[in-house]
């Protein structure tokens, strides 16, 4: 039922290419029945590669989308298999790519468009901000933009300036955007149909350094997910999920840092002490219940997130969960996040990035009567 | 009866030229062979705009020779039919009508702001008229009597300046793009629109519109150059009206003229009188004639001037001088028209009542469309926000009914 797609051997510089035969191997898999060694970006690829399969009004397009299949092969093999009229190369031009989408959404398509890298995405910064959001609540709701922005994100790959930014806050912050972040490979397909099927504008922010993390994931098994959460109107979107279960306090992170967190979980039990880890997954809209539930629970929380700290989704959640949990809360909520200063060169960003250690000291920090 | 351009042109008659020998090197083929096939010119005569504006009827409303024009090959113009130019005409003299009341509506504290086309109706009304059914237009701010002309109700049309919503028109149902106010991001729409449609294999024509000052935009250039490299048929319109608020259109650019941009994107460009009806429905006729028959995007700039301030905020004697609208009262638009159609024997006193009506029909309509007092619903804030609100959003809107409910018990409790 789904298409052929291969992941090529010449991956972002920063995959061995063992790495990449393994994907490889795992895409040639895929369609066996059961679970199967996926990456993210393989579970990626297949959720546009269904997507379009579904309904031919999904277009892909950007920057060398097309034939190369995207610098992080992402779009791999979907202009094989679509045609250039489903999947293609843009002129190089981000506002043009944005402002091209919402005609083309106004007009009957379901445009998901990859910005090449998160601060490549700033020149259409006025596209997004002041149309992809408005434009619904504008028409009072006659012109609906089901399109998709995907945006590859964060550091942590040695990139170089320009290559590393966090930039969820930007569109987290503006009114009529949903904001979605997976952090596994199971989320990464199911988020993303989630956001090809959504009729509001969704920026889809992917950790760049998870692409080719690996998991054991059951493709077919996540189609049917998806079939069925279709047919019963029930779906995961702007639910946080619970990674890991604890009792002692709350870690609550999203995309890069949900692994970040949960080795971190790991590192505390060894020392006894139960984390529950909380995988925010959607930004906007922000799931209250499941975090409040979670903070009430352990009256403790960190929140860890790359983006600076100041005026950051970071804080957005402190706050959210500071005015609702307060009397359930033993200390004040502390942050880890990366620092104010603009994202440093490769040889300095792992001084930069909420780490283990930072983590565990923010927990030891939380006022423990012991 | 046909008209074209030149009249400086040492062209040889078309029937004598070699088709496109000096094709610019990255010149898309699909463009050079449809200018080649249909016109037997080359590529650069098909792109570069003809040396002169394109103007039919003058500004004293005569019909300027055939002989004036020249007979630059691949820039013919035939005349408008008396059927259409009389239609057109009422619209102008609609149009004239609308500007002057949304003006004084301002004065009278009705509308928020009105940035009028006064003096550039000839644009507004050929923008709409040279379009189908089923095409797209794409407007600014300043277009209202675009839109207007193009069939949306003109107190729905003023509903953005009123200030009740951002938006008072479906643009699906009228295929008009809501009025944008960032400069020249609506182009993007327009050429999304028609690219869609072009994959569908639908024959729709995109007619996306800016000014002068928003040629200097960077979305101006992505838009040129996407509808051009994915040869979409769109006509991008620019209505030149010599003034970016307070800015003249020489700290814009110095390009010969904005329709000479079109070749530095593989397009086709042209220049025309944009007080000249007669030209204007003629020119973008053919624009939209040539992108709805595959020959890709093409650009027109008409050469007009904006009559009045920015918006009643602005105050132009700041920037120009008194003369020089003057001067440009002289070409004004209807006039010129008026005496055009009188002459041709198609316009007379009693048309010219009934015409006089329509518009005064459309003016009470906004008078009194604006004047009503039409209560606004505070919780449509949360209702368009997004298809479904969120949670987030739900409370919000909870809190301000409380807020509001206590706002009325405490009136009600005050009135006792």
């Amino acid at each position: 039922m789904s298409p052929t797609i291969t992941t090529s051997s010449e991956a972002n510089g920063n995959v061995s290419a063992a790495t990449a035969r393994a994907a490889a191997t795992a895409a040639a898999t895929a369609e066996q029945s059961g679970p199967r060694t996926v990456t993210l970006a393989k579970a990626l690829n297949t959720a546009m590669a269904d997507a379009m399969h579904a309904d031919p009004s999904v277009l892909v397009f950007g920057e060398d989308v097309g034939m190369l299949g995207g610098v992080f092969r992402i779009t791999d093999g979907l202009t094989k298999t679509f045609g250039k009229n489903r999947c293609f190369d843009t002129p190089l031009a981000e506002s043009g790519i944005v402002g091209m989408a919402v005609g083309m959404a106004m007009n009957g398509m379901r445009p998901v468009i990859e910005m090449q890298f998160d601060a490549f995405a700033y020149p259409a910064f006025e596209q997004i901000v002041s149309h992809v959001a408005k434009m619904h609540n504008r028409t009072k709701g006659t012109v609906k933009l089901p399109m998709v922005i995907r945006v590859p994100y964060a550091g942590g790959i040695g990139g170089v300036e320009h290559h590393c930014d966090s930039s969820e806050a930007y569109y987290a912050h503006t009114a009529g955007l949903k904001v979605f972040t997976p952090a596994t490979v199971a989320d990464g397909y199911r988020m993303l149909r989630e956001a090809i099927d959504s009729d509001d504008p969704v920026m889809f922010m992917e950790p760049k350094k998870l692409y080719w993390s690996k998991d054991q994931v059951d493709l077919d098994a996540l189609r049917t997910e998806h079939t069925e959460n279709t047919e019963r109107g029930t779906s995961s979107e702007g639910r946080a999920a619970v990674a890991r279960p604890g009792t002692d306090a709350t870690l609550i992170a999203y995309g890069p840092s949900v692994p970040t967190a949960l080795a971190a979980a790991a590192a505390a039990a060894e020392e006894g002490r139960s984390l529950e880890v909380i995988d925010v997954r959607s930004i906007v809209p922000f799931d209250d219940e499941t975090v409040c539930a979670s903070v009430r629970k352990t009256g403790r929380a960190v929140v860890i997130a790359e983006a600076h700290g100041f005026a950051s989704v970071s804080s957005e959640i402190v706050a959210r969960v500071q005015e609702r949990c307060f009397h359930h809360l033993a200390a004040p909520i502390l942050r880890v996040t990366g620092f104010d200063v603009p994202y440093p060169a490769p040889k300095l960003e792992h001084y930069y990035l909420p780490g283990v250690d930072r983590i565990l000291d923010a927990v030891d920090d939380l006022q423990w009567e012991d | 009866m046909t008209i074209s351009a030149d009249h400086t042109a040492q062209h040889p008659a078309p029937e004598d030229r070699t088709p496109g020998p000096a094709a610019p090197g990255n010149a898309p083929e699909d463009a050079a062979s449809e200018a080649v096939r249909k016109f037997g010119i080359t590529v650069e005569d098909y792109m570069l705009p003809a040396r002169h504006q394109i103007q039919m009827v003058g500004p004293d409303g005569t019909l300027n020779p055939h002989t004036e024009q020249g007979t630059q090959p691949g820039h013919e113009y035939a005349l408008p039919g008396d059927g259409e130019l009389m239609a057109a005409y009422e619209q102008l003299v609609v149009g004239r009508r609308v500007n002057d009341q949304n003006s004084a509506l301002v004065r009278q504290g009705r509308m928020a702001v009105y940035p009028s086309s006064h003096g550039q109706e000839a644009c507004q009304v050929a923008a709409a008229l040279c379009l189908s059914d089923g095409d797209w237009m794409f407007p600014t701010y300043r277009d209202s009597v675009a839109v207007m002309a193009r069939g949306v109700d003109p107190v729905q049309t003023m509903t953005l300046f009123r200030g009740d919503w951002h938006g008072g028109y479906d643009p699906s149902k009228h295929k008009v793009g809501i009025q944008c106010t960032p400069l020249t991001t609506q182009l993007l729409h327009g050429v999304g629109v028609a690219h869609a449609a072009k994959l569908r294999g639908e024959d729709t024509v995109v007619l996306a519109m800016c000014g002068d000052g928003a040629t200097s935009e960077g979305d101006f250039h992505e838009a040129l150059n996407f509808a051009a490299v994915f040869h979409l048929p769109v006509v991008f319109f620019v209505q030149n009206n010599q003034y970016a608020i307070s800015v003249p259109l020489a700290h814009q650019s110095v390009a010969p003229s904005l329709a000479h941009k079109a070749v530095g994107y593989g397009m086709a460009g042209e220049r025309v009188d944009g007080n000249d009806i007669v030209a204007l429905l003629a020119v973008l006729g053919r624009a939209v004639r040539l992108a709805r028959e595959g020959s890709g995007p093409l650009l027109v700039e008409a050469h007009t001037y904006r009559m009045q301030a920015h918006t009643n905020a602005d105050d132009a004697t700041r920037y120009r001088q008194d003369s020089e609208v003057a001067q440009w009262v002289a070409k004004d638009p209807l006039s010129r028209m008026k005496t055009y159609l009188t002459d041709c024997g198609l316009l007379d006193d009693d048309r010219a009542a009934g015409i006089a009506e329509k518009a005064e029909a459309v003016a009470t309509q906004l008078r009194e469309g604006l004047s009503e007092e039409v209560p606004v619903e505070p919780q449509d804030l949360f209702k368009y926000v997004f298809s479904t609100p969120t949670p987030q959003l739900k409370e919000q809107s909870a809190m301000l009914a409380d807020e509001l409910a206590r706002d009325a018990a405490s009136k009600t409790e005050a009135a006792k």
